[in-house]
């Protein structure tokens, strides 16, 4: 009788060779400029269930440029590991060729040219037409959304989220967890989840009050699918009252809460689930730790973190799958499970470029429907850019670099701040910027510009607070964004030091001088969590600042210097 | 059927709602944090063991003035749990007598900071143990 994980290990050698085939077979195609839709829904059915996995949408109904990041630096027990590998080492990694589809979808370099050759990926059309080949397929696929949908765009903003519900509800998902979505405020967010058609989920979604579990999540929901009992657990993310504003949902706490995870485990498999699946907002190295602590979960459908890896990641006998983010991948997992068990795996992630995918009418309509009330505010063009703009990176970007310019500019300071978020598409040179592209990686609820004095001790203590969110060796202490961005100053940042000692070498730019703990700095920045912020919204200071510009082009960052990686 | 405790209180108001917690209705809280004293006092140059005692706390504080923490230690007949980096370490002492149905109990303690929280337990052989949690209060913000 063979093992379970040694049936795991040959399913995982046959899950790569699907991926190492693809792979192969897209170099080859992007020679002769002719990859097809055909070839990038190619999978051979398997087992007897398939689950479907989108997450951190973003609110991106329409196709976009996407660049991830080129540093993303792993700590503590997952330096070097995947996701933490980036650009030619990535693709050295998983045997990708340079100049490959697969280059340009899952890997950073050369992105700009790349861009203009393979087009925008994503939008909700495309991958409306993706799960409906998989449906056709497998039609009782598990279609299951990890949530930062509701966020992200003009559109969602001012409809408050009804834009991607209406999308969402025609995609018709089995599932949902959460995250940016609280940022609706507790009881828009209790009006949209009553409504939905399909379970919204979160074992770690709590009364903040009593301390027991949230009466409008369920922890888990039990589906019978090809003859299978599974179960999905809900892992909201578990870090929203301290990331974001708790103001907003002072009905709610979070945390990760593993000893519950366990017991929704125990619980949904004495009550016969065949199959756990946990549907995540943990972000991956969070989901690595847990499914190193939490036994019996067969599959975690991670989020947040916006990774998007090309195969499976093994913890144990727990498959951790990543799909990226803004709509630029659909992962398709088929599993073998018979007498309950997990016998084997073929899982493909499917890049959603969108000159190969038609877009489904049906969808492309009601999405143009969405947007129709705010056509003309969205198209509006405010200024051109030189530059390629793109957010991720674990110290800046040079959407964020424009971000912190403006702030600088329009609200004469010293010293900017922003955000260290992982949503926002990029635009290529040459690309008009459109009111909607600010918007993209700007909007918010809480999107006021604020300033204030700061003495430099305490912008010390933010960037190490922060660095500490992101570098702490133990995943369970991070939240999972990037570093804060800093305009108007620089500072060296120690990978390997411990807490409250990462930085120093704090200099203000623009005199070369060091940062003086004792005096006070005009700080401009946006997002605050602290309630009753007031300035004008990041959008407008920004698109006043690309107006005045009239073309953007931006030097290299380098105020940044990094130690320790 | 489901009922959730707050349900349960709703229904208990108009009666002696507490008495349906146990674990609070038998178990004495101290608040003095004088009294509880120190790590060193209790244990009275004994040692503590790891295992048997649960200590259940957030890896990030939501909000550090209030953060909520339980303990969980069959057979124990007193815990005390401090904070070791608050000006003033001690934080709470529950006391279990012979009828209380489970030695549990939870509450809500103010963490001046990043700091390690422990709870030690004395057994009702005279033994320790004792169980350690590293909670971070963070100013929070730029969340992915």
């Amino acid at each position: 009788m063979i093992s379970r994980r040694d049936f795991l290990q040959v399913s995982m050698a046959a899950s790569a060779l699907v991926g190492a085939s693809g792979f192969g077979k897209w170099a080859r195609l992007a020679a002769q400029q002719s990859l097809t839709q055909d070839q990038l829904l190619q999978f051979d059915t398997f087992g007897n269930v398939s689950l479907i996995h989108v997450t951190d949408i973003h609110a991106q109904l329409k196709p976009i440029y996407f660049r991830e990041p080129s540093v993303n630096i792993g700590v503590g027990p997952n330096r070097g590991e995947v996701p933490h590998v980036t650009g030619a080492d990535f693709r050295k990694l998983y045997g990708i060729d340079d100049g490959a589809p697969s280059h340009y979808a899952l890997s950073s370099g050369d992105f700009s040219s790349l861009a203009k050759a393979y087009g925008r990926v994503g939008g909700m059309d495309r991958v409306a037409t993706v799960v409906n080949a998989i449906r056709a397929d497998r039609p009782d696929a598990l279609l299951l959304d990890g949530g930062d949908t509701w966020h992200g765009s003009m559109t969602c903003y001012k409809t408050a989220g009804q834009d991607m519900v209406n999308v969402m509800n025609a995609l018709k998902p089995d599932a949902m967890t959460f995250h940016w979505e609280f940022t609706l405020g507790s009881d828009r967010v209790a009006e949209l989840v009553e409504g939905l058609p399909y379970a919204a989920l979160g074992q770690n979604i709590f009364d903040a009050e009593w301390d027991e579990p949230a009466e409008l999540f369920k922890p888990y929901q039990f589906f019978e699918r090809g003859g299978v009992k599974i179960a999905v657990i809900g892992q909201a993310f578990p870090y929203m009252p301290i990331a974001n504003p708790r103001w907003m949902f002072p009905e709610y706490s979070f945390g990760i809460r593993d000893e519950n995870m366990q017991a929704m485990v125990d619980e949904v498999r004495a009550q016969g689930a065949e199959l756990v699946v946990c549907l995540s907002h943990n972000g991956f190295d969070v989901d690595k730790k847990m499914a190193s602590r939490v036994t019996g979960i067969d599959v975690i459908l991670t989020g947040h973190t916006h990774d998007a890896l090309p195969e499976p990641v093994l913890i144990g006998d727990t498959i951790l799958i990543a799909s990226g983010s803004n709509g630029k991948f659909v992962s398709r997992v088929d599993l073998d499970v018979r007498n309950g068990q997990m016998l084997g795996f073929r899982h493909k992630l499917i890049p959603i470029f969108s000159d190969v995918i038609a877009p489904d009418p049906e969808m492309a309509a009601l999405i143009d429907e969405q947007r129709a009330p705010f056509a003309e505010e969205l198209a509006e063009v405010i200024g051109q850019t030189d530059t390629l703009l793109y957010r991720r990176g674990n110290f800046n970007g040079s959407w964020d670099d424009l971000i912190c310019d403006a702030l600088i500019s329009e609200r004469e300071a010293d010293i900017a701040m922003s955000p260290g978020v992982r949503w926002g598409p990029s635009l290529i040179p040459g690309d008009p910027i459109t009111r909607e592209d600010i918007w993209n990686v700007t909007s918010m609820t809480y999107g006021e510009a604020y300033r204030s004095e700061m003495t430099g001790e305490f912008i010390k203590v933010i960037l190490e607070d922060v660095a500490d969110n992101i570098f702490n060796p133990d995943p369970y202490y991070q939240q999972g964004g990037d570093m804060v961005r800093i305009g108007g100053m620089g500072y060296r940042i120690d990978l390997r030091a411990p807490a409250g000692e990462r930085i120093s070498d704090m200099t203000l730019l623009r005199t070369g001088e060091p940062i003086d703990p004792a005096r006070n700095y005009v700080v401009a920045g946006w997002a605050s969590v602290n309630e009753g912020t007031e300035g004008p919204q990041i959008w407008d200071v920004v698109e006043n600042h690309i107006a005045r510009l009239g073309t953007v082009s931006l030097d290299p960052n380098n105020s940044v210097e990094v130690v320790g990686a | 059927m489901d009922f959730t405790r707050r349900e349960t209180l709703a229904l208990g108001a108009g009666a002696a709602a507490m008495t349906l917690l146990p674990a609070h209705a038998f178990a004495q809280a101290a608040a003095d944090a004088e009294m509880v004293g120190t790590p060193d006092e209790f244990l009275a140059g004994a040692s503590a063991s790891e295992g048997g005692l649960d200590l259940t706390a957030p890896e990030i504080a939501e909000n550090g003035n209030t953060v909520p923490i339980s303990v969980d230690a069959p057979g124990a007949v007193e815990v005390r749990v401090y904070a070791l980096g608050n000006p003033t370490p001690g934080v709470a002492t529950f006391r279990f007598g012979p009828l209380s149905g489970a030695q549990f109990a939870s509450t809500r303690i103010r963490l001046a900071g990043t700091q390690d929280v422990q709870a030690i337990a004395k057994m009702a052989d005279g033994s320790y143990v004792t169980a350690m949690k590293t909670v971070k209060v963070t100013i929070g913000g730029c969340g992915g």
